[in-house]
């Protein structure tokens, strides 16, 4: 039955590892074509899997795991998918009802949990309730803000025969709003209208509400010539090569990004949440804007920032209504003006922020990623990443010029997530290049994938910047701990090739700038995974950087003054 | 619908003004949560209340519609005006929440709480706790030679008073429900 509604739901992947709650699923998925079941090695993997799954496809991710420990391992890929609005259906085993409450082996309160970390989930006690919450369960991952749901199933209902119903018979209340407030609409186009200083803050809510969106965000930008910038989970929905692309704003955005953000005029956030890595202290946060917010989760506006012009619906819905209006009232923008604006921010830009001090002797850490990005730009190309500098690094100097394209733990910061998530995107694009751009320390934390990689020949390219240290946190220490490094060596490494050997795989290392090009197309072109040691300068910091607590005009862009920077204040943030 | 007229938040100086249209006292809001009645419901509004740091001042609790499997959660919170919208859009957010009324600004509402007191003593002391619970039209639902066990229902600051008055008359223990409340008229 569970297969059964899998099915009729469209799902043809699952990433899952059995165990004694979930055998009768798994003997229905070994008696049937129709789903393939990725076996990984880990829980977390396959959730991860999932995720990049689905962030590349925009379908739901899969995942079936076992009761007790396959759940509890699951949890933080349900919380990534959660901060990150990641839509995924996870089944879990539960010992069988009867046991429930017994501390029976491999039993733990599942739903008890993961009710934090899921949007919803559900215990399903009668098999005949089984099949409508499965759809049910469809409907609440994918609709209004995606996000993760769980269903729990006791053995003896998975063994139990009942009635089975269709995904069409399924009524819901639960029906979030997709269309904008007219109203509001119309106050945001009379804003756009005299705007001197406007800018789109644009994020993973354009992703998430599908290609249109981006369709339509860029038809919008290019027409009203307004300047955009994104946040980490929204890189792609406008091309990087697009004209009025300035670039990732945040804490380590370009500062012609934060710039623009601390002395506009008008904000148009769409999709996004004003997360603490974008706005920096909020008290200096842009202050002096109009600010318009578009998102499809009521509790995301006012949450941090106070708007003026509150729009809650769907970014391809409300985009479409924008345009509308806009073009039906002639298409006005304050162009001189805008066009003023414009000269600030290549003033800005003419900072060069992200120039680096470039080595003969030693990889630079930026220059292997734009080795990376122009060896591998004109691919069918898929990059996700682990969690740090390395990361940072990439969404600064990588080009994404598609939605769906850019893997990333934005929200958790799940170091151990690029690995597991490449090859889910690998199954679900399996001719496209997929590269998982990561850190030595990141990459360790769910190495043990390497066996998926190889059991299902799932080429993907992990491009390790391996710099023998956890970067991000030496570099917090540097800054704010009087270079006090404590634990933040990678100490006893394993010889990355042996290891790429072991599983069958290959293993490359470079540590030569002038080999690098060499060794990136040999990466390019194995037909197999393959694990890139790229021994990095060691203690390279990024920048730009606004610290912790400080503005966006507060940004630090090198290492001429960087000690102190940071006050008592800023020294608790994260 | 100007955008120069929700000036509201929009500012020439610095982003404390922005906030400042809320107000940074502190508010009691009560709020009505009409949840669909399935295992888990009262846990999730619950876990967010204490997940997201927010007060619980009271909670109470009970199915009112059989048929269709709805509970009414009635909480008593306090927070600032900023958070307390911000409860609200979060409680929206629970999948089996169905509806979220604060009845405290959705026009004028009656609160009541119930509670029992058993208050032991004698004497003057006996007397004048039977004297003050006519006052306050409690009943006495139990009695003993040296105790009685009143009912009081009404506000919860009448319940807080007559506890207060009790207390030097040999309050024993007591037990309130918590509030319930319903907005006033005919809808």
């Amino acid at each position: 039955m569970v297969v059964q509604a899998l099915k009729d739901q469209g799902v043809d992947t699952v990433f899952g590892y059995p165990g004694g709650a979930v055998l009768p699923i798994y003997d229905e998925i070994f008696q049937q074509n129709g789903i393939r079941h990725f076996l990984v090695r880990h829980e977390q993997g396959a959730v991860h899997a999932a995720e990049g799954y689905a962030r590349s496809t925009g379908k739901p991710g899969v995942v079936l795991v076992t009761s007790g420990p396959g759940a509890t391992n699951a949890v933080t890929g349900l919380t990534d998918a959660l901060l990150d609005s990641i839509p995924l259906v996870v089944l879990t085993g539960q010992v069988p009802t009867f046991m429930i409450g017994s501390d029976a082996f491999q039993e733990a309160d599942t739903v008890g949990i993961t009710r934090p970390c899921t949007k919803h989930n559900w215990l399903v006690k009668d098999t005949d309730a089984l099949s409508g919450t499965l759809h049910e369960a469809f409907h609440v991952a994918t609709t209004g803000r995606p996000g993760p749901v769980l269903i729990d199933i006791p053995k003896d209902v998975q063994f139990a025969e009942g009635e089975y119903t269709g995904p069409k018979a399924i009524k819901s209340h639960y029906t979030p709003k997709v269309k904008g407030d007219l109203d509001q609409i119309t106050a945001l186009v009379e804003a756009m209208e005299t705007a001197e200083k406007p800018i789109f803050y644009t994020g993973g809510g354009v992703i998430n509400s599908g290609p249109a969106a981006s369709q339509l965000l860029r038809e919008l930008v290019d027409s009203t010539g307004f300047p955009i910038t994104s946040t980490l989970m929204g890189l792609g929905s406008y091309p990087a090569s697009g004209d009025k692309w300035i670039g990732m704003l945040g804490m380590h955005g370009l500062y012609e990004a934060n710039l623009a953000m601390h002395g506009c005029d008008l904000m148009i956030n769409i999709g996004a949440r004003f997360d603490d890595r974008i706005t920096g202290k909020l008290d200096e946060f842009s202050p002096n804007s109009v600010k318009a917010h578009v998102d499809i989760d009521p509790s995301s506006i006012n949450k941090v920032i106070h708007v003026d012009i509150p729009i809650v619906g769907d970014v391809a819905h409300v985009l479409e209504d924008i345009l509308k209006v806009w073009k039906s009232r002639g298409r006005k923008t304050a162009s001189a003006e805008v066009k003023s604006w414009w000269k600030q921010i290549e003033d800005w830009r003419a900072i060069r922020c992200l120039d680096y001090k470039n080595s003969e002797k030693t990889i630079k850490p930026q220059y292997a990623l734009q080795r990376l990005q122009e060896l591998t730009k004109t691919h069918d190309r898929y990059i996700t990443t682990e969690v740090g500098q390395h990361q940072m690094w990439a969404a600064q100097y990588l080009g994404f010029e598609d939605p769906n394209r850019w893997m990333t733990s934005g929200g958790l910061g799940t170091m151990g997530y690029g690995f597991p998530a490449s090859i889910g995107v690998q199954v679900a694009h399996p001719d496209a290049l997929v590269i998982n751009v990561a850190g030595e320390a990141s990459w360790l934390m769910n190495m043990q994938e390497m066996g998926t990689a190889m059991q299902y020949h799932l080429p993907v390219k992990q491009f390790i910047l391996n710099n023998e240290r956890l970067g991000m946190v030496r570099q917090w220490q540097e800054l704010l701990h009087g270079e006090r490094y404590s634990s933040s060596w990678s100490e006893a490494l394993p010889d990355f090739v042996k290891l790429a050997e072991a599983f069958g795989a290959k293993g490359i290392i470079c540590s030569d700038p002038a080999d690098l090009d060499d060794a990136i197309m040999e990466m390019i072109t194995y037909d197999g995974p393959v694990l890139f040691d790229c021994l990095v300068e060691k203690h390279e910091n990024c920048f730009p950087m606004i610290p912790s607590g400080k503005a966006h005009n507060e940004m630090l862009l090198g290492e001429a003054e960087t000690q102190g920077v940071i006050d008592a204040k800023g020294s608790v943030l994260v | 619908m100007n955008a120069l007229n929700i000036k509201q938040g929009a500012t020439s100086h610095s982003a404390y003004n922005l906030r400042s249209t809320y107000g940074d006292e502190n508010e009691r809001h009560t709020l009505a949560i009409i949840v669909e009645n399935q295992p888990g419901v009262l846990a999730r509004v619950i876990g967010l209340f204490s997940g997201r740091g927010y007060n619980i001042e009271s909670l109470t609790v009970s199915e009112i519609d059989h048929e269709s499997h709805t509970s009414r959660i009635t909480v008593a919170t306090t927070g600032t005006p900023q958070v307390i919208d911000q409860i609200k859009a979060q409680l929206g957010r629970i999948v089996p929440v169905k509806d979220v009324h604060d009845l405290t600004v959705e026009g004028p509402s009656v609160e009541r709480e119930l509670a029992l007191f058993k208050v032991a003593g004698t004497g003057d002391k006996r007397v004048e706790a039977l004297r003050l619970a006519d006052i306050f039209r409690a009943n006495a639902v139990d009695s003993t030679l040296e105790s009685f066990v009143f009912e009081l229902t009404g506000t919860s600051e009448k319940i807080d008073a007559f506890a207060e008055l009790m207390r030097p008359l040999g309050l024993v223990e007591m037990a309130r429900t918590g509030v319930a409340a319903l907005s006033r008229g005919q809808d």
